[in-house]
């Protein structure tokens, strides 16, 4: 009886250790596979539209007319590229500047008060970021561009990077003071009795070592920027033009995406249309993560 | 001497200017807290927030959002709960079975952190094709799917982050004394771990509540609470979203007082992570 009992409980013991480990396994499986399903089922629904168009037509013309199946991304591509590359330019050296000084000057204090901030920051939702774009950001711009005498509703390429950079700045900002607590002490130590001062070290020394963590910070910041959706979608204007400067209204892609999901099964092709965005928002990003982890990676290796 | 001068005044340039972008970043979030709040807190009000929207609420006659708020509740609380079903299997997977293997471990980190990249909108568009292949509608379903597949990586990751940093002789005594894998993993490292796998699920379903663009597609939007899965749901978003969209002032005004409804709710949720991250801090087996 009592030998029954044991082995029942070690049957027991033993199905739950292959059951748990069979799903664990199915996560596991189902997670490498995520970014191939989504590839495929992007590839698939936007290939009809190879069909009929090359590549390379549909990326570089400018002509964006649905009703006559005309379908030119090359507007929406521009609008993504100024509106990502602008906010970036805002966010990389407030960010840059505040990690070096939370790592190496501040007191434990302030980061400590910081650390709350960047996280409420970085959680706070996207459809709350365009509406502080839209109280505050869009009549700013609005006035900057009357300094310039240039007429601007405010809702232009300049609003949404601004509103961009604000977004990406707590994610930039995490990884750097990562980066830069993961760089060992000696080394600043060894700059110091030679004489530098403190910023010469960070500048000469520091910043060095730190260089591909830096790079690869800000290539996650692009990726960032460049998927982000309901936040510049609300400040950044939706015309579709080919925008030439900061003050005009643009149209980044996922705006294209997600303005038009009501009407894209009432026309033909345009739900391979919007995939075709989706999946070039998708490779564009993904390439610039993969980049900036391989950089990461190598980087931790070398320490 | 001059070159001494030089050397000193530009640190103190450059230290001037990481005060400034210290400043701007705590201005930044400030005055996005403000502005929020001094717009939305007038229309504010406590039919707001317990009625559903009635007719003519879209010309401002009157009525609530709690179609929105009880409707991403459900949407984030069962996108939660199976991207829990998914992540927490996965990342104890991670941190015990395959713990010796190094490369796998990584490259399941790598995977993770690519898919934690993928905008949500390509999340919405991929749902919206899946939608369309299974021949589901718009409904709480298909959002929960999407909201899932979206916040897996950023569940699987956050948890990971905590169960690295248990110390390995803890696993190694579970194993001595005869535990099998599965029950190290999920008596033993679970427990360590609890507060900091609260905080990850928190963090998930912050993530969750405050999306929009990944719902956008599959979740639709209806004036009532939803009573199945195959019903279409409102969510607070999106119904900022579309309110602010209105030429009618008053509509634009609940707009505002919708999104001080979102951030509140996200506020609560970050300082209730944060709680149970710092309780993790001083419990924890060293």
């Amino acid at each position: 009886m009592r030998a029954l009992v044991l082995t029942n409980f070690k049957l027991r013991r033993n199905l739950r250790e292959k059951l748990s480990t069979f799903w664990m396994k199915c996560c596991y499986i189902l997670v490498l596979a995520m970014p191939f399903i989504l590839l495929t089922g992007l590839l698939i629904k936007s290939s009809l539209l190879f069909g009929e168009k090359s590549l390379t037509e549909l990326i570089f013309s400018s002509e964006w007319k649905p009703m006559s199946g005309k379908f030119g991304f090359l507007p929406f591509i521009i609008s993504s590229l100024w509106v990502t590359f602008i906010s970036v330019i805002i966010a990389a050296p407030i960010c840059l500047l505040t990690a070096i000084y939370l790592t190496q000057y501040a007191r434990r204090v302030v980061l400590k008060i910081m650390q709350p901030v960047i996280d409420i920051l970085a959680g706070i939702p996207s459809v709350i970021y365009g509406v502080w774009g839209i109280i505050i950001i869009v009549p700013f711009v609005s006035k900057i561009a009357g300094w310039f005498n240039v007429h601007s509703s405010g809702y232009s390429i300049l609003a949404g990077a601004v509103v961009l950079a604000v977004m990406i700045i707590p994610f930039i900002l995490n990884i750097l003071i990562e980066v830069y607590k993961t760089i060992p002490i000696e080394l600043s130590e060894a700059s110091l009795s030679l004489g530098a001062t403190k910023w010469e070290t960070i500048k000469k020394v520091l910043t060095r070592k730190a260089f591909p963590g830096i790079i690869s910070s800000f290539g996650l910041g692009v990726s960032r920027a460049f998927g982000e959706t309901i936040a510049v979608l609300m400040v950044v204007g939706n015309v579709v033009h080919i925008p030439t400067g900061i003050f005009q209204a643009g149209y980044p892609l996922p705006a294209l995406i997600a303005n038009n999901y009501g009407e894209m099964l009432s026309i033909p092709m345009y739900d391979s249309a919007l995939m075709l965005a989706a999946l070039i928002l998708f490779i564009v990003v993904t390439i610039f993560n993969m980049g900036s982890r391989y950089i990461i990676i190598h980087y931790e290796k070398k320490i | 001497m001059n070159r001494q001068l030089l050397r000193k005044s530009e640190e103190l340039f450059y230290r001037v200017l990481m005060i400034i972008s210290t400043v701007i970043i705590i201005i930044a979030l400030l005055a996005i807290i403000i502005s929020i709040l001094v717009k939305g807190m007038p229309s504010l009000s406590w039919s707001m927030i317990t009625q559903t929207p009635k007719g003519g609420y879209y010309f401002g006659k009157e009525g609530g959002i709690l179609n929105a708020i009880i409707g991403s509740l459900y949407l984030s609380g069962g996108a939660t709960l199976l991207a829990l079903a998914v992540s927490l299997p996965l990342a104890l997977y991670m941190n015990v079975h395959k713990l010796k293997q190094k490369n796998v471990v990584n490259s399941i980190r790598f995977f993770l952190d690519l898919l934690w990249g993928v905008p949500s909108i390509v999340y919405g568009a991929f749902g919206f094709t899946l939608m369309v292949l299974l021949g589901l509608r718009t409904s709480l379903l298909a959002g929960i799917l999407t909201v899932t597949l979206f916040i897996i990586p950023i569940m699987v990751r956050s948890m990971d982050e905590v169960l690295k940093t248990v110390p390995k002789g803890l696993l190694e005594s579970a194993f001595s004394l005869g535990s099998t894998r599965s029950e190290t993993a999920f008596r033993v490292m679970l427990r360590q771990c609890i507060p900091g796998i609260i905080t990850a699920i928190l963090l998930a379903f912050g993530r969750a509540i405050g999306d929009a663009a990944a719902v956008l597609f599959t979740a639709g939007y209806t004036d009532y609470i939803p009573t199945s899965l195959s019903q279409p749901t409102a969510t607070l978003p999106l119904s900022v979203f579309f309110q602010l969209s209105s030429p009618i002032p008053e509509v634009q005004n609940r707009a505002y007082a919708s999104a001080v409804v979102l951030t509140v709710i996200v506020l609560i949720i970050s300082i209730a992570s944060r709680g149970f991250s710092m309780k993790y801090q001083k419990n924890k087996i060293k």
